[in-house]
């Protein structure tokens, strides 16, 4: 069998294809985080915590409710969502006009605040949930055996993240939110209610990271650190990315997960430092990130 | 105004003659541990609770003797374990740090209790190195070791068959530690070792490392981590179909509170080392329903039970020297055999490893299971002197050979 650098090629493709799952939940949750900079200029700390309150939902959903995973995946992002207009209503609006950094020291205590609540009610080794029955199992690809509910992951990210693009690159609501990321005194004099689009794009991020939440809930443990583990590689995914670039976003958490997985085949041991890395060399060659426009 | 001086006076003198209540002592006790993250549920408050129930049974204050409990959080990090470590010895007086799971940070202790002569009994960490070449006259290693798990879970499966293994190794000194204690179990039976992946900790995704070792065709997967390391690798590889495809788990490190965490569903059949299990005796199951009603519903794990069980033996030390100083406390500790409801009889050795016996338990199936928390079926018991290193092999320099 010939080898490629030192590993088999079917164990490379495995991780490949790994690296392109956890690549999903980045891309998922930095799109979250780019719509909401883009249009709000908030760097959004809650962010973990609401995908941690996303699998939490589905948990008591199923628990409390016996409502199932795919009413779950519609019903726990627009209760999150909810939650989200609502912090955006009475908290967030109160200091859009002021620094970003105490946006930032706001929505960071919220997290603490959330994940704290969290912890107390439910401690902090996790919940289980099932997989639900008609994702079980999985195929043998030949290089490896790829279970159903990873391949659903990976369908599922790319459509809500596509449709995303979509609907704020192309159509008249996207063109509208854009305006008003660009100048929102003159947008609202044409007669849009900026305000509201505001409020209703910090719900549709916050119900993008509870999605993921959704989507995590059956693979990883449903615990309140979920969140705060993965939001500062997040954060760095976004950065890389380039500050509210829906696009990139998109493209960079997909391609990140692929590093990230092949960095695991490699030299396991750097396999969380990677992404930081690289954050950092593109920092210093390109500032305004990868896809972001130089302000 | 003057009777009433002449009263504090005269009140001030009694109280200095009466002998009993000149031999007053009082006792400060530390409990460092993880209060937010992975091992929160299996250190935690629990152990604080476990150290106050040990006061209470003890009835301390009518031995004369006032007991203060403390406690904090070192969120697993060795530079902030020996901030509040060093700030408790030095400003605020505690004469014993209890629990510090999580290795890195129970060593740093550990040095640290060390260099300050004070106290350290450690429940949570499991590196076999607090009492093997990091060994200190002022540390007692309770619950269980790294050592005690590999001749458990290792042994048990090595001599079940499982004579090729790989690991999942948690990267830092608890892993490492694990990972070499049951490398030479395993060795030692004749098996072999044919790989290793070090995994940052902690950890979220571990699918990429179990696809590395189930194509190292291994007939046993050995998981060296702990709380949520162990939850998500165990729920992963029956993802992805290993247990199925013929390979073997070995939780090297499942606590209680994380089979509660995975559910029986997923958790079942597996093979794990414990020293203490709530449904044991009558004893064990009347102090585990006092702990549950104090810590909402959930039953100790055994790290919260040596808490308990290391408080009581250290305040009956307290109790025979007659004072707290460091030194005569922990010959005192070594000098008296241990007793207690939970872990039984037992000894504390010169190198300051605690003695008992440790359980091989299998978890229950969905359908044997009869109320919440009834986990555990017991297969076997080893022995006090079969778990623990001899002292003939120990590396501690304190041990006269």
């Amino acid at each position: 069998m010939f080898e490629l650098l030192g590993v088999p090629p079917q164990a490379l493709f495995g991780q490949l294809l790994l690296g392109l799952i956890n690549g999903s939940f980045y891309a998922i949750l930095s799109l979250g985080l780019a719509v909401i900079f883009g249009l709000l200029n908030i760097i959004n700390f809650t962010h973990g915590a609401q995908y941690m309150m996303g699998a939490f939902v589905a948990w008591m959903c199923l628990n409390y409710l016996g409502i199932n995973y795919w009413a779950a995946l519609l019903l726990a992002p627009i209760a999150v969502g909810i939650t989200g207009v609502v912090i955006e209503r009475f908290l967030l609006k109160r200091i859009a006009h002021v620094d970003h950094l105490y946006g930032l020291l706001l929505t960071f205590g919220l997290a603490l605040i959330i994940q704290g609540v969290f912890r107390n009610n439910y401690g902090s080794s996790g919940l289980p949930y099932q997989i639900p029955a008609e994702l079980r199992g999985g195929y043998n690809l030949g290089f490896m055996f790829l279970p159903t509910y990873r391949g659903w992951v990976v369908i599922a990210s790319l459509i809500v993240c596509l449709a995303t693009w979509f609907v704020i690159e192309k159509t008249k609501l996207g063109s509208y939110l854009r305006a008003a990321t660009e100048n929102p005194t003159l947008t609202q004099a044409f007669g849009i209610n900026v305000p509201l689009l505001v409020t209703l794009t910090y719900g549709f991020g916050v119900a993008l990271a509870a999605f993921a939440g959704v989507l995590a809930a059956p693979i990883y443990s449903v615990n309140p650190n979920m969140g705060a583990d993965l939001i500062i590689v997040v954060f760095a995914v976004v950065v890389i990315g380039g500050m509210g670039s829906i696009m990139g976003a998109i493209v960079t958490g997909f391609s990140l997960g692929l590093v990230e997985g092949l960095t695991k085949v490699f030299y396991p041991e750097a396999s969380a430092t990677v992404i930081f890395i690289i954050m950092a060399i593109v920092l210093l060659v390109k500032p305004a990130g990868l896809f972001g426009r130089a302000a | 105004m003057q009777l009433k001086t002449l009263l504090a006076a005269t009140a001030l003198g009694a109280l200095m003659a009466s002998p009993a209540l000149a031999q007053q002592i009082s006792v400060k006790a530390g409990v460092l541990n993880d209060r937010s993250g992975l091992y929160a549920d299996l250190s935690g408050e629990g152990s604080v609770i476990a150290a106050r129930l040990a006061v209470e049974d003890f009835k301390a204050a009518d031995k004369g003797i006032k007991v203060e409990i403390v406690s904090a959080d070192h969120q697993n990090k060795p530079d902030v374990g020996s901030t509040i470590a060093r700030q408790w010895y030095d400003q605020d007086g505690v004469d014993l740090i209890l629990d510090v799971p999580t290795s890195s940070v129970a060593l740093a202790v550990n040095q640290i209790t060390r260099e300050k002569n004070k106290v350290h009994i450690n429940s949570g960490a499991a590196s076999s190195d607090l009492t093997g070449k990091a060994c200190s006259p002022n540390t007692v290693h309770w619950t269980y070791d790294t050592y005690a798990l590999a001749q458990g879970t290792g042994g048990a499966m090595t001599k079940a068959g499982g004579d090729s293994w790989f690991f999942l190794t948690a990267d830092y000194a608890f892993g490492h530690a694990l990972e070499r204690d049951t490398s030479a179990v395993v060795t030692k039976a004749g098996g072999k070792v044919l790989g290793a992946v070090r995994t940052p900790f902690p950890g979220t995704d571990f699918s990429s490392f179990l696809l590395q070792a189930q194509a190292s065709k291994a007939k046993v997967i050995g998981l060296a981590n702990a709380g949520g390391d162990t939850i998500n690798s165990i729920k992963q590889a029956g993802e992805f179909g290993i247990v199925a495809g013929g390979q073997k788990l070995a939780g090297l490190l499942v606590f209680a509170t994380d089979v509660h965490a995975l559910g029986l569903q997923t958790a079942q059949g597996l093979v794990l080392t414990e020293s203490f299990y709530w449904d044991m005796n009558d004893q064990t199951r009347a102090w585990s329903e006092r702990f549950a009603k104090l810590n909402g519903g959930k039953k100790p794990s055994m790290v919260q039970a040596g808490v308990y069980s290391g408080m009581l033996h250290y305040l009956k030390a307290v109790e025979a020297a007659k004072s707290k100083d460091s030194a005569a406390v922990m010959a005192k500790m070594k000098e008296l055999p241990t007793d207690d409801p939970l872990f039984g009889k037992g000894t504390v050795r010169a190198d300051g490893r605690k003695m008992h016996d440790m359980y091989l338990f299998e978890v229950k199936k969905p359908s044997e299971s009869k109320a919440p928390w009834d986990y555990y079926k017991q297969v076997a018991v080893l022995k006090a002197d079969e778990a623990f290193k001899p002292l003939a092999e120990s590396e501690c320099p304190l041990v006269k050979k």
